[in-house]
């Protein structure tokens, strides 16, 4: 779907291969694009591929891509319309969202109301819960003492997940399996979201064994109705982070999957969403219940593109823009079956990282692959910023065609002087479980123990 | 003796010890932070921190000797 952007210029606020994605974008659009970066990533793919570049300081992401004020202060003195803020970094930073819109920018994505709201896991579960969307039995709200969490614990029994509030990105997220654990599990959940987040409140929610993790993309348009693009499914996970997804979803079927698109679409009406989200939720035994609301662009929105031939981030952009998305259409149609890999910088054994620099860097083609990077030889792969380095993407007209393509894919893809997950996601797409479909987020597990 | 080595490319998150703090294997001597992970660097013996080579904050490459830890009475 291509026409008119509206907007007519943008600074992505972050780095690696989602900046390049966007950039990408901006370009087929036509906008003018600043990027920014880091000590670090002096030099590198993004800084190339935008028309500017302007410097925002340390290597650390708290001198840079977490500065918001920084940031809008480089928007300024480009002279951008907007801000894209890409995912993690600031993506989901209600204050940051604020102060863009304050400074007269337009913000490329979810109101910071809505970001606010969905950003605390008490509350997004609460409003989704209120506007009819199943949940997951636990506390209402945060903990406020061990005795109350005694008491949910006896109430919905183990294994328990203890959950920060504040959490997101696989991180802060511990499972009790015997309530004697229970009190020190809270603790440490506490600890680490305190650090990571700036915020100790954890919740408590019945933890589903054999449950897929699937998730429906949204896009709220300007007038108020919410488009769904049809789910992924992300049930390869190791540490709680994604590794493989897939759409559409080998675990539920038609009557399922129209529940979920109805249920998100409802839900996100009624909270005035605009802009692209996921809602992702856990499915075990038929049933589904709300997991959180990523507000922005996923990381694995490309399975989503190659399906429905949208670009979501142009359809973001016009959002953003005041101006029709998606041509109205509230459903489009998908077609065939797409699968993500997820290329880490991290030894294929213990998924431990693996910063260092990219000797040799030569990504797979194919008329239905697309790699998404940020990176090439020659780029140091630093120890700062998360272990993702690419993003490869097949489609075929069916699973099977699919899982072929995926499998010569990443044999042919060869990445030095790093080491990647590269074996291992060969290992999980010859891996009997993963071939039928018929796994779930325990399948990494399972593989390494 | 036995030197506390890095076994990656990461920032000093934390340091657990100082120098002359006794210690036991296993023990943690300081918490590495590599892309967005948090690594454990531990002590290999019973022993006494006879040095320490960082400081929260540095950044270390695989093989860089955090710490020095002599095992007591080690004559």
């Amino acid at each position: 779907m291509s026409g008119p952007s509206i907007l007519d210029s943008v600074l992505v606020a972050n780095r690696g291969e989602i900046a390049c994605r966007v950039l990408r974008t901006a370009r087929q659009l036509g906008m003018r694009s600043v990027a920014v970066y880091s000590d670090a990533d002096e030099g590198s793919l993004h800084v190339e591929m935008a028309d500017e570049a302007v410097h925002i300081g340390g290597s650390r992401a708290a001198e840079s891509y977490l500065d918001g004020a920084r940031i809008v202060d480089a928007a300024k003195r480009t002279g951008v319309q907007s801000i894209h803020p890409g995912y993690g970094f600031l993506a989901e930073n209600a204050d940051f969202a604020q102060m863009v819109l304050n400074a007269g920018l337009v913000w490329v994505g979810p109101s910071p109301e809505v970001i606010r709201a969905m950003g605390d896991k008490a509350q997004a579960r609460r409003e989704m819960a209120a506007l009819g969307f199943p949940v997951n039995a636990g506390s209402d709200g945060p903990l406020t003492d061990v005795e109350q969490a005694k008491r949910v614990a006896a109430e919905i029994g183990t294994p328990l997940m203890v959950k920060a509030v504040a959490g997101g990105g696989g991180i802060g997220m511990r499972i009790v399996k015997d309530a004697a654990q229970l009190e020190q599990m809270i603790e440490s959940t506490s600890t680490q979201a305190e650090r990571s987040f700036g915020d100790g409140a954890v919740l408590l929610e019945k933890y589903l064994a054999n449950a897929r993790h699937v998730e429906i993309q949204i896009l709220g348009l300007h007038d108020g109705r919410v488009a769904v693009l049809g789910e992924r499914d992300c049930s390869v996970q190791r540490r709680f982070q994604k590794v493989i997804e897939e759409t559409p979803s080998p675990g539920i079927d038609d009557t399922l999957r129209e529940q979920m698109f109805s249920a998100a679409q409802k839900a996100a009406e009624a909270l005035g969403y605009r802009n692209a989200g996921t809602v992702e939720c856990l499915v075990s035994e038929g049933e589904f219940v709300f997991l959180e609301v990523n507000a922005r662009l996923q990381v694995e929105h490309p399975i989503t593109e190659m399906v429905t031939g949208v670009d979501l981030v142009a359809e973001q952009f016009r959002v953003a823009a005041g101006v029709l998305a998606l041509g109205g259409e509230c459903r489009p149609p998908r077609k065939g079956h797409a699968i993500e890999l997820r290329v880490y910088a991290e030894d294929p054994r213990r998924f431990f990282p693996s910063p260092g620099t990219i000797t040799k860097w030569q990504a797979p083609t194919g008329k239905h692959v697309r790699v998404d990077s940020g990176f090439r030889a020659g780029d140091e792969i630093t120890p700062f910023y998360d272990p993702l380095i690419a993003k490869l993407v097949v489609w075929g007209i069916d699973r099977p065609a699919a899982l072929e393509d995926a499998r010569r894919a990443v044999a042919d893809f060869v990445i030095e002087g790093v080491k990647t997950n590269l074996p291992f996601l060969t290992e999980v797409l010859d891996d009997d479980q993963f071939t039928s479909g018929e796994y779930d987020t325990h399948l990494v597990d399972r593989l390494r123990s | 003796m036995a030197e506390i080595k890095a076994d990656l490319t990461a920032n000093v998150w934390r340091v657990q010890v100082g120098v002359g703090d006794i210690v036991s294997k296993g023990q943690a001597i300081a918490v590495l932070e590599s892309m967005k992970m948090e690594i454990p660097v531990e002590s290999t013996i019973d022993g006494v921190v006879e040095a320490l080579n960082v400081g929260e904050g540095d950044v270390v490459h695989e093989g860089d000797v955090l710490a020095v830890v002599a095992e007591v009475g080690g004559f």
